[in-house]
């Protein structure tokens, strides 16, 4: 019995073991950034794409590039503050070095090996380009300082264990495409799947909070709050590339009502961009198929 | 069957009462929405180069969307009327809370109206850019105040 239970114990610790080193934090290779160099005029870009802005500035202000952050995101698992992403260097993250931001924005990992929720979409960014996160560094360290320190989470257990958040990255997190496109459509998917990480608002969620691929795009509950994200694919949206493209722009749809919500914001971010980048997202979204019944 | 009869009936009554309920204030101000909607895609299509360019359709559409910018808002908007407390309207609480705002950003919209009618009958080319800023001052609203779908 003594022996069962000793072995039981020793079953138990080696699991222990092997979860630990299963739910450890990544990181990304020193090589591939330490030989890069960020230009910040190309990272406004990258951004103004990624839509940095839109959920990290303070609550209500007009002042979209002061990035204190303190918005609130309520969700099955708690309520989300998004935190202060201002270069002030205690308050926000202006002592971090490029590889320091690439590792949070591709691996959701802090520069103290602490997993971020995935309320920040590193899933979607963790596709990103090495040059694009580089100009994104560069730019970011522009922006105007604010020392409003982040707000903390609230979070109950189970989900307040951080490492915890290792398995779910270990069971959902990857770096794959969902869509297979031909290469015209490359940069359409860059903006979609990675940059604009549309679908964390528009494709269902499981019950652990992670994104339903089987459904991708098809629409979902309101991730934060209330109301519904309509459906991208074809058997809901029946807009022309050119009307998708447009309501990037304007926000009108082709029945001139206009965007509200969240994807104000996001219209926001997309008027700023290229006219080329808006038809290769519309592009994209005309290649979606429809779910599976 | 007669069962079935009533059963539908009733439904028949429920869901027509549900339609009829919207009170009134709130079908007033999305009637005006909806001509602001209705003006803004005449001048989107030619736009867009989707209709040809009608000098009078253009400065009519423009006017109207100028005349629905001076309509008093205040009894559209009636407490009770935002989307937590009846269904059919996207409208958020926050608007009640923040009612200078919500004035200031329709004034806005008002302004850019005026500005798209001074220069709606001078050719297709000023639409776009003056369709795009009015746009902005709906986006600046609804991103706060109007819930999505």
């Amino acid at each position: 019995m003594r022996r069962i239970l000793t072995g039981l114990g020793l079953a138990a610790l080696v699991a222990a073991g092997i979860a630990w080193v299963l739910t450890a934090p990544s990181s990304v290779s020193s090589a591939t950034y330490s030989a890069l160099t960020g230009d910040a005029e190309r990272g406004q870009s990258v951004f103004t794409a990624a839509g940095c802005a839109s959920c990290h500035h303070a609550p209500g202000s007009e002042e979209k590039l002061i990035l204190a952050g303190g918005q609130p995101f309520a969700s099955d698992f708690g309520t989300f503050y998004a935190p202060n992403i201002s270069p002030d260097p205690t308050a926000g993250i202006g002592a971090w070095s490029m590889e320091e931001l690439a590792n949070a924005v591709v691996h959701g990992v802090s520069p103290a090996g602490k997993h971020y929720y995935p309320a920040f979409p590193y899933v979607a960014y963790s596709k990103i380009a090495p040059q694009d996160l580089a100009d994104l560094h560069a730019y970011m360290m522009t922006l105007p300082a604010d020392a409003t320190p982040s707000k903390p989470h609230d979070v109950g257990f189970p989900f307040n264990i951080r490492r915890s958040l290792g398995g779910w990255k270990l069971l959902f997190a990857s770096d794959d495409y969902v869509l297979d496109v031909p290469p015209e459509l490359e940069r359409g998917r860059y903006l979609v799947e990675t940059l604009a990480h549309c679908a964390e608002c528009h494709t269902p969620r499981n019950s652990l909070g992670a994104l339903d691929t089987a459904r991708w795009m098809a629409g979902a509950p309101n991730p934060s709050g209330r109301g519904t994200i309509p459906a991208l694919t074809p058997n809901e949206l029946d807009w022309s590339a050119e009307d998708i493209a447009y309501y990037l722009e304007t926000g009108f749809t082709p029945l001139f009502d206009s965007a509200g919500g969240h994807m104000a914001a996001v219209v926001d971010n997309f008027s700023q961009l290229p006219a080329e980048d808006r038809m290769a997202v519309a592009l994209y979204v005309k290649a979606l198929t429809a779910p599976a019944q | 069957m007669k069962t079935t009869a009533t059963a539908i009936a009733v439904i028949v009554a429920l869901t027509t009462t549900a339609a009829a309920e919207l009170p009134q204030p709130v079908k007033a101000r999305q009637g005006q929405f909806n001509i602001m909607a209705l003006n803004l895609g005449v001048l989107g299509g030619m736009a867009r180069g989707a209709v040809e360019y009608d000098a009078a359709a253009a400065q009519a559409a423009a006017d109207s969307l100028v005349a629905v910018s001076t309509l008093a808002q205040t009894a559209m908007w009636v407490p009770g009327t935002d989307n937590m407390t009846i269904d059919g309207t996207r409208a958020e609480p926050a608007i009640w809370d923040n009612l200078g705002d919500v004035i200031s950003k329709w004034e806005a919209y008002g302004a850019a109206a005026k500005e798209l009618q001074a220069v709606a009958s001078d050719g297709q080319g000023a639409l776009g850019p003056m369709l795009g800023k009015i746009g902005g001052t709906c986006k600046a609203c609804h991103d706060s105040y109007r819930a999505p779908q």
